[in-house]
């Protein structure tokens, strides 16, 4: 199974065993839920950095890591190594916690399903990202689309100028506090 | 009159087709830089119709969404409003029942037969034949009618409801659809020897725009653009979803990579989607079109879900970060061909303008989708 062995490899970025250990055991109807408990009982304080399995029918994802920028392009050169394609780049906008969400969605062309998204935060005033277009060419207008929306930097990028917007837009639309 | 401007060996100019360019099937513009005839760099640019669709997902509630989704591909809307409910329905936990499963698969099938029809017609009409874009059509007519009977529209369906659909399939629509296969299989035999075994077609695909899997992974290129490539890979294979499991049919393959490849793809896959329609309206089973038990309010859990589902384009992906309210947090849309798109300005670099642009036409572009 991909699955078990990408998990493996991702987890090996993250030294210290930290509670996402916890729900390493595999595989079982009962996972599941008892993820979706923890998902929920997370919700009030801010997720730790790790690799989580979910469920697939419940979310639509298998694997779920959440890193810190610096660590990006390690997760994304091991996800390449393991044959995946670049699905999406987008952001979601954490305004209470004053961060902004980077998710990456990787998927396989093959039978044996995995699809992995990959998240990481960027503090909200100073946004800035490294770019994966050295990796994966097509994140190419994924990030300019991102930079569009969030304005959120991604260092290292060719040509980070406007995709959708108009090539003098100075805001970006998807903040929550835009005001048009 | 102005003198003859004297170009040197090895200067370049540039040219812009597009936004207003035929070829381009919509306002895509693609700046390309020349040496004579031959493609030195192409820059793809984007947004003349850019919508922001994401942001009218969040600031709306989730059934005054469902319009906006057909107006992303106007070509094969119903697939992507297919995702869309899909989605809507794993985060709430909606059960749909198995007719309203049935006759959506149906009429996603008959739309991406459509779909393909116009694109067919399109394509060859970009290398050059106008006559078969009017056989296309007419067949692609029939299907329009018989969709229009059960949507109410003819291209911007909003068929589709959380939970079912928003009116069952009447008394003359599974007579007309049975009606339609053996027709539409006549045509693709016509167009076959109209069009494929053309010699002057031929020339003009075989061996030109080749696509290697590598690109496709890396650009993440999907639906037949992929599979012209060699990759075996469908959303409703792969990952099925809705009652495609149900369904006996084929995934067609071409290893060749090159745009004959791609046009023979799209031609195999109606002929597959024939049989998922032929299946389905045996196999349709009676029942209520929407559930007994569904939320009022549409509020789904605090959670981040993601639905993939196939167009006729590729795979559409949408992901939906929702806060516990009515309206979405975040409300991400992944559209095909704006990854399939992105793989032309490496991929047509060396190339002969004409042959780059039945590269493009081969790609089966429709541009409210990419730039939603």
């Amino acid at each position: 199974m991909i699955k078990d062995s990408v998990k493996k490899a991702l987890q090996e970025l993250f030294p210290v065993p930290e509670p996402v250990v916890e729900e390493a055991p595999p595989t079982d109807a009962a996972e599941g839920e008892e993820a979706g408990a923890k998902k929920k009982a997370k919700k009030e304080e801010p997720r730790i950095n790790g690799v989580l399995e979910r469920d697939y029918n419940a979310c639509g994802y298998h694997l779920d890591v959440q890193l810190d920028p610096g660590e990006l392009l390690a997760a994304v050169l091991i996800l390449d190594k393991a044959d995946f394609f670049i699905e999406s780049i987008t952001g979601v906008d954490w305004i209470k916690e004053d961060q902004l969400e980077v998710v990456y969605d990787f998927s396989r062309f093959d039978f044996d399903l995995c699809r992995v998204v990959i998240r990481t935060r960027t503090p909200r005033p100073d946004p800035k990202v490294p770019t994966i277009t050295k990796i994966y060419t097509g994140a190419s207008w994924h990030e300019r689309e991102t930079h569009d929306f969030f304005g959120i930097k991604f260092e290292g990028h060719p040509h980070l100028v406007p995709l959708l917007l108009p090539e003098d837009a100075d805001f970006h639309p998807l903040l929550k506090d835009f005001k048009p | 009159m102005s003198a003859p401007i004297d170009i040197q060996p090895g200067e370049t100019f540039t040219l812009n087709v597009g936004p207003q360019h035929p070829a381009t099937h919509g306002v895509l513009r693609v700046k390309l830089e020349m040496d004579g005839e031959y493609i030195v760099h192409a820059e793809t640019v984007l947004g003349y119709i850019h919508r922001m669709h994401e942001l009218m997902g969040e600031n709306r509630t989730y059934p005054q969404v469902l319009p906006n989704l057909s107006r992303l591909d106007y070509l094969g809307a119903l697939g992507y409003t297919h995702g869309h409910v899909l989605a809507v329905e794993r985060a709430c936990g909606i059960e749909v029942p198995e007719r309203a499963e049935y006759i959506r698969a149906i009429t996603v099938e008959l739309n991406r037969v459509a779909s393909h029809l116009f694109w067919f017609g399109a394509f060859v009409m970009d290398l050059g034949g106008f006559t078969p874009l009017m056989y296309a059509i007419q067949d692609r007519e029939y299907i329009l009618d018989m969709l229009e009977r059960v949507t109410g529209s003819r291209l911007t369906y909003c068929y589709y409801r959380f939970g079912g659909l928003y009116n069952d399939i009447d008394d003359e629509f599974i007579p007309a659809a049975k009606a339609f296969i053996p027709r539409m299989r006549e045509s693709l035999k016509k167009y076959d020897a109209l069009v494929t075994g053309n010699i002057i077609l031929q020339k003009r695909l075989k061996d030109i725009g080749p696509l290697s899997k590598d690109i496709c992974k890396r650009y993440g290129a999907t639906g037949p653009v992929a599979r012209g490539s060699g990759i075996d890979y469908d959303v409703r294979k792969n990952e099925p979803y809705s009652v495609y499991p149900e369904f006996d049919f084929d995934i067609p393959v071409y290893h060749e990579c090159d745009s004959f490849a791609r046009y023979k793809v799209r031609m195999d896959e109606m002929e597959q989607s024939l049989r998922i329609i032929e299946q389905g309206l045996e196999k349709l089973p009676d029942g209520p079109i929407m559930p007994k038990k569904k939320p009022k309010l549409i509020k789904p859990p605090v959670g981040d879900y993601y639905q993939a589902v196939e167009t006729a384009r590729g795979n559409f992906g949408i992901r939906i970060v929702s806060d516990g309210g009515k309206n979405a947090y975040r409300f991400k849309l992944r559209s095909p061909t704006y990854s399939n798109m992105h793989l032309f300005d490496e991929a047509c670099e060396g190339m002969l303008i004409m042959d780059a642009l039945a590269l493009m036409g081969s790609l089966d572009l429709v541009i409210p989708e990419i730039d939603r």
